[in-house]
Order: structure tokens, then sequence, then C-alpha cells
């Protein structure tokens, strides 16, 4: 039976199968953060349970950590509380636990590549959506919620009903000035937001194997846009070059036994996927959204879609989505006024993601009247832009450096975008209130997150 | 847990696609470290203005719209994997989530706390809806025994899917853990057989 990289990973890791019922799946890691899983660990205390394989689990806040003196208590009292329960709970339950300000803090699905934590092969969850990112190096790995994260305390598994599998191809060559997130965006507006919903996406093709592995993340971390349960990239040399020497990384001997391994995770050829698209690399544009979700995305330079193009179902939430980001039918929005500028999460925090953003600014100035939130991934990231010197490019530009979190991605603590005001943001959400209460966000990738913090407008990178 | 077989009730409609969980519950309301109170906050910055005032014209203010099945457009509850998304709708007071698409995240934790998702066909929704604007009282029952769900207003009926372990959990009001935790001896030979 041909096998798809999914399959062989999913079925390597059955424990068993309930008669007619879910998959009960075995986990090799779990990543904590503070939000999802404070009920957990209680409900773990009320049945009188101990972690069952404490050494498998990582534990780190990010969601509502200040990007400001971090090294001074949190001030908000509820974020505080919530930072410091996580504390007390991996340390009651003699869990690893990277505290905030640690050197190895920052956000998880930022922290476990580059930790080597996450390995091709392996299975991850986090009660995190964007686990889906930690698939690039050719894993399975998924979001789940509280009730789960506390399963996976107690048992080291989850019950999953098996998902579908699909293949997205991307054939050909990246244009110039066209990022990976670039490439996901386009993607999502082609599937649309749920459009791979109950799947589980593979990316393959030329323009997938160009990528470099913080390339692909950003891909993968993407997946959950269109409703995947994860997506994954086969690993390869790029991805083994990748781990090769990173703390928790196999070693020695053993690092050439995991290689031996990996190299055959990868979908056998003639193996069937339930759905299969390809898309064409050449075709796509950079990217901004206009509406309010991942899937209303255009090429830079296009117009929003006409109200009659749009299903007559679809168009009270249409009309809703414009209205909320004060735009109309049929426009463009390039050349529009925006107010923020984010450069983070984990979709583009990482060390390429700041590179690409300095070489664009160098030499260039920050807009008047704007305001530039740049934001590490983690400290490892902050570290890698000092010791390049990208900080001083980026201030002698006039911007500055925040430190590591989650930041104005979801608007936990304070990195909040007023309402009505317009941000230009790297990061994978543009809902409602996402980016803070009213506030309307253009999800972008670094190159035109860049061109918007020096001309203060929606700008082509390109030109 | 409360055992569920079969609920009649009235509805609240909410007509729109893509739902997102920050819709159901903003991030700045997830810092609390239990499961409680998540319920006053459904639908927040749909429900209310910026001075906590309600706004009348969002269903949920809406006296003449009350129940515990809330009927919603394609894709509910996309987004992030929060389950206090679940909580509070749960705590509302709502047990039935009928929409003719869920996003995967949301479905398993919506059920992990005993709210039920029940998919139906789009033109069946596309009915709910019209039949609620004739008249906002109708009811839906919900039979999860025979796995159907049926429109009182016109009398139609559509079989939903629930696989048979979960049906059993919502019908004896049994959870995930219990059974997991039965396994461990299986799940200690699995560990050994891999290494
Ligand atoms: S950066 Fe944003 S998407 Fe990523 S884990 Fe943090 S809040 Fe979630």
């Amino acid at each position: 039976m041909k096998k798809t990289l999914f399959d062989k990973i999913w079925d390597t890791h059955v424990v068993s199968t309930v008669q007619e019922g879910p998959t009960q799946l075995y986990i090799d890691r779990m990543y904590c953060h503070e939000v999802t899983s404070p009920q957990a660990f209680d409900g773990m205390r009320k049945r009188g349970l101990k972690v069952f394989r404490p050494e498998q689990i990582t534990c780190m806040p990010d969601h509502n950590i200040p990007t400001i003196h971090q090294e001074s208590p949190i001030e908000d009292p509820i974020s505080k509380k919530q930072v410091d329960t996580l504390t007390k709970n991996a340390l009651d339950f003699g869990l690893t636990h990277y505290q905030m300000g640690h050197e190895k803090n920052g956000i998880i699905h930022v922290v476990g590549p580059e930790n080597g934590l996450s390995l091709p092969g392996m299975t991850m969850v986090c009660g995190d959506s964007h686990t889906s990112t930690h698939g690039a190096l050719g894993a399975v790995a998924f979001g789940i919620g509280t009730s789960e994260v506390e399963m996976v305390l107690a048992t080291q598994c989850v019950f999953q009903s098996r998902p579908k599998t699909m293949r997205i191809n991307i054939v050909g060559k990246l244009n110039p000035g066209v990022t990976s997130k670039d490439l996901a965006l386009y993607v999502i507006a082609k599937v649309t937001t749920g459009g791979a919903t109950g799947y589980f996406v593979e990316y393959a093709g030329e323009a997938i194997e160009a990528l470099s592995m913080e390339q692909r993340l950003t891909v993968c971390n993407l997946s959950i846009e269109m409703g995947a349960r994860g997506g994954l990239v086969a690993p390869d040399e790029i991805t083994f070059s990748y781990l090769k020497g990173r703390e928790f990384a196999p070693k020695g001997e053993e690092w050439e036994k995991a290689v031996a391994k990996w190299k055959e995770l990868k979908s056998d050829e003639g193996a069937v996927f339930d759905k299969e698209v390809t898309f064409d690399a050449a075709d796509i544009d950079p990217m901004v959204t206009y509406g309010t979700n991942p899937g209303m995305g255009m090429g830079i330079n296009d117009s929003i879609p006409s109200l009659d193009s749009i299903d007559e179902a679809s168009q009270i939430s249409f009309v809703k989505s414009l209205d909320y980001m004060g735009y109309k039918p049929g426009e463009k929005i390039m050349g529009k006024a925006i107010d923020y500028v984010f450069l983070g999460s984990c979709t583009n925090g990482r060390i390429e993601d700041f590179r690409i953003f300095a070489d664009y600014v160098k030499g260039k100035k920050k807009a008047d009247n704007i305001t530039v939130w740049l934001v590490p991934g983690s400290w490892a990231v902050d570290k890698q832009i000092k010791a390049e010197g990208l900080d001083k490019v980026l201030i002698e530009a006039g911007f500055q450096l925040r430190q590591p979190g989650c930041s104005a991605c979801l608007a936990m603590n304070d990195d909040k975008v007023p309402a009505g005001k317009y941000a230009v943001s790297t990061s994978n959400r543009n809902f409602e209130g996402r980016q803070g209460p009213g506030a309307r966000t253009i999800l972008a990738g670094p190159l035109v997150a860049a061109a918007a913090a020096v001309t203060g407008r929606i700008t082509d990178p390109r030109i | 847990m409360e055992k569920f077989i079969t609920l009649t009730s009235t509805i609240v409609p909410l007509p729109i696609e893509n739902v997102d969980t920050d819709q159901i519950i903003p991030a700045r309301f997830l810092k609390a470290t239990s499961k409680e109170g998540f319920g006053d906050n459904l639908f927040r910055d749909w429900r209310y203005d910026k001075n906590n005032t309600p706004i009348a014209s969002f269903v949920l203010n809406n006296p003449t719209y009350q129940g515990q099945i809330l009927v919603a457009g394609k894709n509910f509850g996309s987004g992030s994997s929060r389950e206090h998304a679940a909580w509070a709708i749960a705590g509302y007071g709502f047990r039935v989530v009928v929409s003719s698409f869920f996003a995967d995240i949301f479905k398993n934790n919506a059920m992990n706390n005993f709210v039920l998702p029940v998919v139906v066909s789009e033109p069946f929704l596309a009915e709910i809806f019209e039949s609620l604007s004739k008249d906002s009282k109708i009811t839906l029952t919900v039979n999860l025994e025979a796995q159907t769900i049926t429109n009182d207003a016109n009398g139609k009926s559509e079989s939903f899917f629930i696989n048979p372990y979960k049906k059993d959990c919502f019908i004896n009001g049994l959870d995930d853990i219990d059974y997991l935790l039965s396994k461990k001896t299986q799940i200690e030979q699995y560990e050994k057989a891999r290494n």
C-alpha cells in the first residue's frame, strides 16, 4: 500500500482505535503556554493525577507578556496571574519551563524549532492552533483544546479522528520580491478560509523545495488559516542542515541514525491524496488582505471583488467585513494610508524576516505619524539580530526593537492597535478586533510591511 | 454532566459566515484561570459597545430570540484553538450549535464540553432562517439517539453524523480522560514496542 508522508507518521503513532470511533494517538511532544493550560492543570489536580511523561513537555509564557520592561513584574494583574500560574504549574508537575526573560523564552512556535525540540517524524501538540508551524520539519503537529491538553498531561495521548489528506503543489519559482508569506496568503485566498477543513496538508513542488526552513515554517504556520488540521513538508537536506547542532537535536551517532530514518519520511511515489491542487509560483504577487478573514487576500495591485461577484449567501458577511475595514467593494487598497506596522508573531518573527525588513529599510527613514512595532519571535532571534548588526540599521532608519512575545498578533498585552486604525501586520489573523477592539488589520509579508513602514501607505515593495 | 438525549428549543439565529473564535470570545477575555464566567463575554464585541452598553441590534440583546440552540452561518468556529470559545457558548446556556460547516478544533472542543455541533445541509440551514423570519418562536428538535434534527415549523428532518463513541459519551455523560486513563498499560506497551 503506497502511503503519504502524513499516513506514515500518523500510523506509527496509533496506540488504539476505538471501534467506529476516533484514534488514540501517541504524542511525542507537547508545548504549553499560559493561556490554554491552567484549566488543564486544574483538572489534573482535581483528579489527583501526575503528569505521565514530563520530559516530553515544555512550557513557556508568550501570549500575555509585555514587549517592554520584561525585567520588571507584569503590570496587568490578570496577565501576571496567568503567567505566574504557569510557573507554579510547571514547578508542581515537574515540567521544563522557560519563564519570561529566560534566554530560551519566546513564542513557542519559534522556540521549538530553533532549539531542535521539534523534529521530523514526531507528533506534536499545543493548546494553540498555530502548532501547525512545526509541520515544516516533517512532523504531524496540530493545535488542540484545553481538555485535550489535560489528556496529554495525563496519558501522552489524544483522541483524534483521522483527517483526510490534501497535497498542495506549488510548481515553478517565486518571483523576486515575493516572500513565502505571500505564497501562503495566495494559497489561502484560493483555497478559502474553510477550504481545507478536515484535511491535513502536505506542501510540495519546486517552489516549496526551494524554500529555506524558516520560510517553510511560515507556510505551515498558516495552514490553519484555511481550516487545515495541519500542514507539513517532507524533510530534506535543508531540514537536516537547519537542525544539525541545535541544542535538543540528536548528536553524533544518534544524529546519523536519525537522518537515515528521516530520509524515509516522504510520500511514496503514486500515493493517493484525498484532494490535490496545484498552483504556479509565477502567478503570485506580494499579497495583502482587505477583509476580516485570512482568505480575503489579493495581489497588492488588485481590486477588492465587486459585490455582484460574491455568492448571494455570502454577501451579508462580505459587506459586514468591508464595512468594518472601511473599504468599498471594487476599490484598490494600494496607496491607502495606514497607522501601524507590526513585524513579528510565530508567522514572521524569525531572523530571516528581520533580515528582509532591515535590508529594505536600510538607508531609508521610517514614515512620520505611524507606529511601528518590531517584535522578535524569541530571545534567540533578538540575539541574532544584534549579532548581525541589524539593530543598528533599524535604529538608523528610525525604528526600535521590542522584547519577544506574541504582542500585537493577538493584543493580549498592551500592544493594541486603537479602534479604527489600520495596521499592516505580518501576523496571521485579520479577524475583527484581533489586534485590539475595532482595530483594522491588513495581513502582509515582511517586505510589504517594510515598504509600508517607510511610506506610511500600502506600497508595492518592488517599485 | 447532564445527559443529552433529545432537546426541543427555540432558536437564536446568527446568519453570519466564518464566525471566528476571536468573535466568540475576544483574546482579552482569555486571562482567566478557571472555566467559569466566559458566557458573560460571549460575542463580547458584537454584543456591547465600548462603553459596555448592549448593542440593541445584536441578536443576544434581542428578547425576541431565546433558546438553547444557536444557529449560525457556515464555517462556524474558525481560527484559534481556544476552548474558551466552547466554554463561552456552554456558559451562556447553549447546548447545540447548528451550522452547515464547522471548523475542526472548535467541533472537538464543543463536544468535549457537551455542546453538540450539528451539521446540516445548506438548504436546511437556509430554511431554518426562512422559517424564523416568519415566526421567531419556532423550535428545532434534536434527537441524538436517532441522530436527527427537525425544523418543527415545517416538519422537515435531516439526519446528522456523530461518531458512535462520542454519541455514547454524550448520552452517558462520560469524558475522554477516563477512557484514556483506563488504557495506561497499553500506552506503556506502545512506548516499549517503539524503542
Ligand atoms: S504569535 Fe500570534 S498566532 Fe502565534 S502563538 Fe502567539 S498569538 Fe498565537
